[in-house]
């Protein structure tokens, strides 16, 4: 099963991986491309992942996430070039009742953002392009984060 | 039987996205022999040309798992080394 996609997102396939007659709360989260990034026009953006670490991970979240909470639930990110409003990443979550799929949906989300090694280089309005994160930052000022 | 002389052992570098960029190639190999935790590994990358840009702010993963600094590294391990993570 594979976490990554390079294909646009079916938010209806994911819902059915997950869904079932038992299962009385469905929550989703999607996240899309922004049209601005820190104040400047964004064109677009390409995802690139560290491929085999990012499926694993994707697994262990999931996998943690199903231990925590009565729920199955299930994600999908993309990578390539992406345009603005396109989804970037889907989380769909479904338990009995709405606590548990909201909590784990929450849950897969932020783990996701926190430990999947997926980077975005943005293309700004102006045709600049840079890496997102504070890496960017780092190389532009030689200096300590913000 | 012909045993075939051993390769040096080394250590595979994997790099990403800006740091990939800047220090001008995805892998490095490197001689494993100094090298013993993900903070020697570091320091290593630090020293090459442009190797500023792996900040404070770097994550490691040796064989695909997040690793602090102090994570031993050995001989035929694949460490990667991430700028900050931007998926989502």
């Amino acid at each position: 099963m594979s976490f990554l996609t390079r294909s646009p997102i079916q938010l209806e396939g994911l819902i059915a991986e997950v869904s079932g007659p038992d299962r009385g709360g469905v929550a989703s989260f999607l996240g899309t491309v922004r049209d601005h990034h820190q104040g400047r026009a964004v064109r677009g953006l390409e995802y690139t992942a560290y491929e085999p670490m990012a499926e694993e991970t994707c697994r262990e979240i999931l996998l943690e996430a199903a231990a925590r909470w009565p729920v199955r639930v299930t994600l999908c990110h993309r990578l390539g070039d992406l345009a603005i409003g396109d989804v970037a990443v889907a989380v769909v979550a479904a338990g009995g009742h709405r606590d548990e799929a909201f909590a784990a949906c929450r849950y897969v989300i932020e783990e996701l953002k926190r430990r999947v090694p997926i980077w975005k280089k943005e293309t700004y309005l102006d045709g600049e392009v840079q890496w997102v994160g504070v890496g960017s930052s780092e190389e532009r000022s030689g200096t300590t984060a913000p | 039987m012909i045993t075939p002389a051993s390769a040096p052992a080394t250590i595979r570098i994997r790099l990403f996205a800006s740091y990939a960029e800047r220090l001008g190639a995805e892998l490095i190999e490197v001689p494993a022999e100094g090298i013993r935790t993900v903070a020697d590994v570091l320091e290593r990358l630090r020293s090459l040309p442009n190797g500023t840009v792996v900040g404070p702010a770097t994550l490691v993963a040796v064989n695909l798992r997040h690793s602090p600094a102090g994570t031993a590294v050995r001989p035929g391990d694949e460490v990667a080394v991430m700028p900050p993570l931007a998926g989502g």
